[in-house]
């Protein structure tokens, strides 16, 4: 199996791996940078777990080879919080009861991060859309919402 | 309820955000697959393509010379042990790896040990199997013809395919009341297989340190005693001893059923840890587990109504086939084979009733455990709603005042049901008129029947459902003999801070800030400087862990209890140090004072400290506690659930329209929580309603393998839920709880499945199986001649 050396940049700091052409990104952060934050939920890019941000996108790190990200800025869960201070979606996750198992938590989050950037006032109907690849299995949904409207009304008033 | 604490105090009624948040939300959470050990190794499983076949060899010559992969492992290799089978907990055998046939699709024929997780993945595909297939049973009424292969060929006198035959009531007096009833109605219906599918699959990391003979198991297990004692059980003569085997369950990714059981990849990688001495990781991905997991329900029954005339209910009966796949591996108490599906008689006042079912071994993957319910009540459920409105249906009456006639009196309880419970609580009607309330049910019949005339398809759908939750006090209620107590171990350290450890384990419904605040609520210690510690059997007290709502109906009774006897012994030192006598002093949340002078009074922080530096005389210093609590009975939350559907004349789809909740689960301790939970339950049970089924074609071929074709809902499909409350605290349970993780996808199905039946029903339609594709009502549509 051929190895490639790759050079990531994963929540601002820069990573050199080798690694195999198949290995996949989720792997990477998981077994090799150990950044667990980023959870696997299915091999079919279905259930969002594994979702991170490439270059600001989210895109889902099961599907992505690690050997793709060469050279890329990757944010993950764990480069949310900025100098002791939680991101306003992870106080609005924590503060409306957003999670409960806490699984698909980092996922929902990051694609609600990156919603929350293209769009500063979502509707309930966009912020579904946004995380329809995103599963959750505990929480129905509701709770989800409310997170993300408190954090797009708390980033509305940090602008 | 009106909280009697401070929001400091964070007692019970109190909405406080969860402790185990921020964690969880930093990506700090510890789950199976985060845990890394020393010199860990990794096991992946090869699965059988065929649903029954002879294997006739297992070639590992060209896996063994994969780079990095160490050993295939067999059902020979386990048969040295006599490991290769085990026992289910419903006392039939399992095969760990099979060493003749394999019995479904996707069943374990063989583990690969590597040194990666890909390497292992390589191995697999390396060993070769012959197979041989043999006939397939799938449909389990063809598996009870005579002329049906006999699948257990290894149980020597097995002559059929039939499992058990269990029966609850009067047979012969429900006979009567249907001969003599003035209505009857019958209806087939079919609960389909499903799957929990939670989001975290199943998995362990087995560490065997030879030196020290200890078996250290980290598993996503909601039951970690139980498991303990059982892999004692099956490997107690290989040298497997009890206190030596920890198993430790760490945060759980979603369980609602599918992580009770003993799964063969849990103990085969003990085996190969064992073997090697080395830690063995086993992660299974999601195929496997929606392919080989245990699934839920697969119920085909048939329920019956007798009744008068004027809508009383007079008699039921219900039969039912459950296929139960090659063996029966449910997760129900062990005195249950159909688990509690003997609430079928529901929340009406039914005075003739019988119920049986029949177990049946076909060639799919074995279950029955829950989805998110406790034992079989969904199944229950969804029978006794679905066929009430049948009967409605049948007698021109509207289904909410038929229900309203039958519903068991608020006077009557506790109400002794015709197939033997005893309901603790309940107020039936009022949940009923809140739901009618808050949905404007008279004003959407009107626009019912506006829209009917102008050929649109609406329909309102009502399910008043009363759950059986809490088990199980111990005179019926054990896992193979062992007792469904629960339990709290309860230290109060000097300064007035505490830990609690219980016997159940979390899986995301929050007990590290519930019984926290169950503790604050009796001690008035805030709830924030409670520790809650479960899931290792080297620390936590021995319960039977977190399924069919229990935790709060047990282990939280036995928190409260363990709580109160500290509060007893808090007393004693109180009045050492006040001077007073015992029966001067009253308790008020979070101090004793004298009675007449409540200047003079000791906080429970201050007693704490004395019963570590100044404890009275002849009393034993600390201050901590133990109960087992064995509940005198179950209990039995309620609600009455209103759903409104549009439905799409061109595509067939079904779109909720609103839905609103009314959930009694007794006394609440979080709201906020408690919402949650009903949230989660309402999506978990708009899925088999409308989206989730695993079926099998002739030949068991699985058809909803993987999230391709298994669909969970999305935000997308999952309405903004409307839920609201009544309290009817349960008698008998210290707190007045019932238990709530469950009642949603219980209640949710039939008011789903009558909304839509109700939307055709002026064309004829009586009744639809769930799960209600589009597929499916676009044919009922084209069939009546109104598709677009």
């Amino acid at each position: 199996m051929a190895t490639h050396d790759i050079r990531v940049t994963v929540n601002g700091t820069a990573y050199d791996a080798q690694v195999e052409s198949r290995l996949l990104l989720v792997h990477l952060l998981r077994d090799q940078l150990r950044l667990t934050g980023t959870h696997i939920g299915c091999d079919t890019t279905h259930c969002g777990a594994c979702t991170v941000l490439l270059d600001g996108q989210p895109v889902k790190s099961c599907t992505v080879l690690a050997v793709q990200a060469d050279g890329r800025q990757i944010s993950t869960v764990e480069g949310l919080e900025k100098d002791g201070k939680l991101h306003p979606l992870q106080e609005g996750f924590w503060e409306k009861h957003g999670l409960q198992c806490g699984y698909c938590t980092p996922g929902m989050l990051m694609t609600t991060c990156a919603l929350l950037t293209r769009s500063k006032n979502p509707s309930e109907a966009e912020i579904r859309e946004a995380i329809s690849g995103n599963l959750c299995r505990c929480t129905g949904y509701n709770n989800i919402v409310k997170a993300v409207q408190f954090a797009a009304e708390r980033l509305g008033k940090e602008a | 309820m009106q909280p009697r604490t401070t929001p400091e105090v964070g007692g019970m009624g109190h909405s406080m955000k969860r402790k185990e948040d921020p964690r969880f939300i930093r990506g700090k959470g510890n789950y199976v697959d985060d845990i890394v050990l020393p010199g860990m190794l990794w096991m992946d499983i090869v699965r059988s393509p065929f649903a029954h076949a002879k294997i006739k060899s297992i070639n590992t010559e060209k896996a063994l010379k994969v780079p990095g992969v160490l050993a295939v492992i067999t059902g020979e290799t386990l048969a040295k042990y006599n490991l290769h089978w085990m026992p289910t907990l419903m006392s039939d055998t399992q095969m760990v790896l099979p060493t003749e046939k394999v019995m479904y699709q996707a069943q374990e024929v063989a583990a690969v040990i590597a040194t990666s997780r890909y390497a292992a993945a390589d191995g697999v595909d390396a060993v070769e199997v012959d197979y041989e297939p043999l006939p397939v049973v799938v449909d389990p009424f063809k598996a009870l013809e005579p002329n049906a292969p006999v699948l257990r060929t290894d149980k020597k006198d097995k002559k059929d395919n039939r499992i058990f035959h269990w029966e609850a009531g009067d047979r012969a007096g429900t006979e009567k009341a249907f001969a003599e009833a003035e209505v009857t109605v019958k209806q087939d219906l079919y609960i389909p297989r499903i799957h929990v599918a939670s989001i975290e699959t199943c998995g362990c990391i087995a560490d065997f340190d030879r030196v020290n003979g200890k078996l250290t198991v980290y598993m996503t297990t909601q039951a970690p005693h139980a498991i303990r004692t059982v892999f004692a059980l099956v490997a107690g003569h290989v040298g497997l001893s009890e206190e030596r085997i920890r198993i430790v369950s760490p945060d759980i990714g979603g369980g609602f059923g599918g992580k009770v059981p003993v799964y063969p990849g849990y103990v085969i990688a003990v085996a190969a840890s064992v073997v090697i001495g080395k830690p063995v990781k086993w992660i299974e991905d999601r195929m496997e587990n929606l392919q080989a997991d245990s699934f839920a329900r697969d119920y085909h029954i048939t329920a019956e109504l007798a009744a008068k005339k004027d809508g009383t209910i007079t008699a039921l009966r219900m039969k039912t086939l459950a296929d139960h796949g090659y063996t029966d591996a449910a997760a129900n108490p062990s005195k249950f084979p159909a688990g509690l599906f003997s609430i079928c008689t529901g929340s009406y006042d039914v005075k003739k009733a019988f119920v049986e079912v029949d177990g049946v071994y076909t060639n799919k993957p074995p279950g029955g455990i829950a989805y998110r319910c406790s034992f079989r009540v969904t199944e229950a459920v969804h029978a006794i709603e679905r066929v009430t409105d049948v009967l409605a249906q049948q007698l021109k009456m509207d289904p909410a005042e038929l229900r309203m006639k039958n519903f068991i009196p608020k006077e009557k309880f506790p109400y002794k049901s015709a197939l033997g419970w005893e309901y603790d609580s309940g107020d039936y009607p009022a949940a009923l008129r809140l739901a009618m309330d808050k949905i404007g049910y008279h004003a959407l019949r009107k626009e019912q029947a506006e829209k009917r005339a102008r050929g649109e398809l609406m329909g309102i759908g009502i399910s008043s459902f009363t759950e059986i939750l809490g088990a199980g006090p111990s005179k019926q209620f054990d896992i193979l003999g062992i007792k469904m107590f629960d339990s709290c171990e309860l230290r109060i350290h000097p300064t007035g801070k505490a830990i609690a450890r219980f016997g159940t384990k979390s899986q995301g419904q929050g007990h590290e800030t519930t019984y926290a605040q169950i503790i604050a609520e009796e001690l008035g210690i805030p709830a924030s400087a409670v520790q809650v510690e479960e899931g290792d059997t080297d620390t936590a007290p021995y319960g039977l862990g977190t399924y069919a709502s229990r935790s709060t109906p047990v282990a939280g009774a036995a928190g409260a209890l363990a709580a109160r006897k500290i509060r007893e012994k808090a007393k004693k030192i109180a009045a050492h140090l006040l001077e007073a006598s015992e029966e001067d002093l009253v308790w008020e949340t979070g101090k004793f004072s004298v009675k007449g002078a409540p200047s003079r009074s000791k906080t429970i922080q201050e007693i704490a400290f004395a019963a570590y530096t100044n404890h009275p005389p002849g009393m034993e210093a600390g201050l901590e506690a133990v109960n087992y609590y064995d509940p005198p009975n179950l209990t039995f939350p309620f609600g009455s659930y209103i759903c409104v559907v549009d439905i799409d004349r061109g595509t067939g789809m079904v779109k909720i329209r609103r839905f609103v909740a009314v959930d009694d689960c007794g006394n609440i301790i979080n709201p906020m929580i408690v919402d949650g939970q009903i949230h989660g339950g309402l999506t978990m049970g708009m899925a088999p309603a409308l989206l989730e089924e695993i079926s099998y074609d002739e030949n068991g071929n699985i058809q909803g393998g993987s999230f391709m074709d298994y669909l969970l809902p999305t935000a997308v499909e999952s309405p903004s839920w409307e839920t609201y409350k009544t309290v009817t605290p349960s008698p008998h349970h210290p707190l007045g709880a019932k238990g709530v993780g469950e009642s949603a996808t219980v209640g949710a199905p039939p008011a789903i499945a009558n909304a839509v039946v109700d939307a055709l029903a002026h064309l004829g339609v009586k009744h639809v199986d769930i799960p209600i594709t589009p597929e499916k009502v676009w044919r009922i549509l084209k069939e009546k001649g109104v598709a677009e």
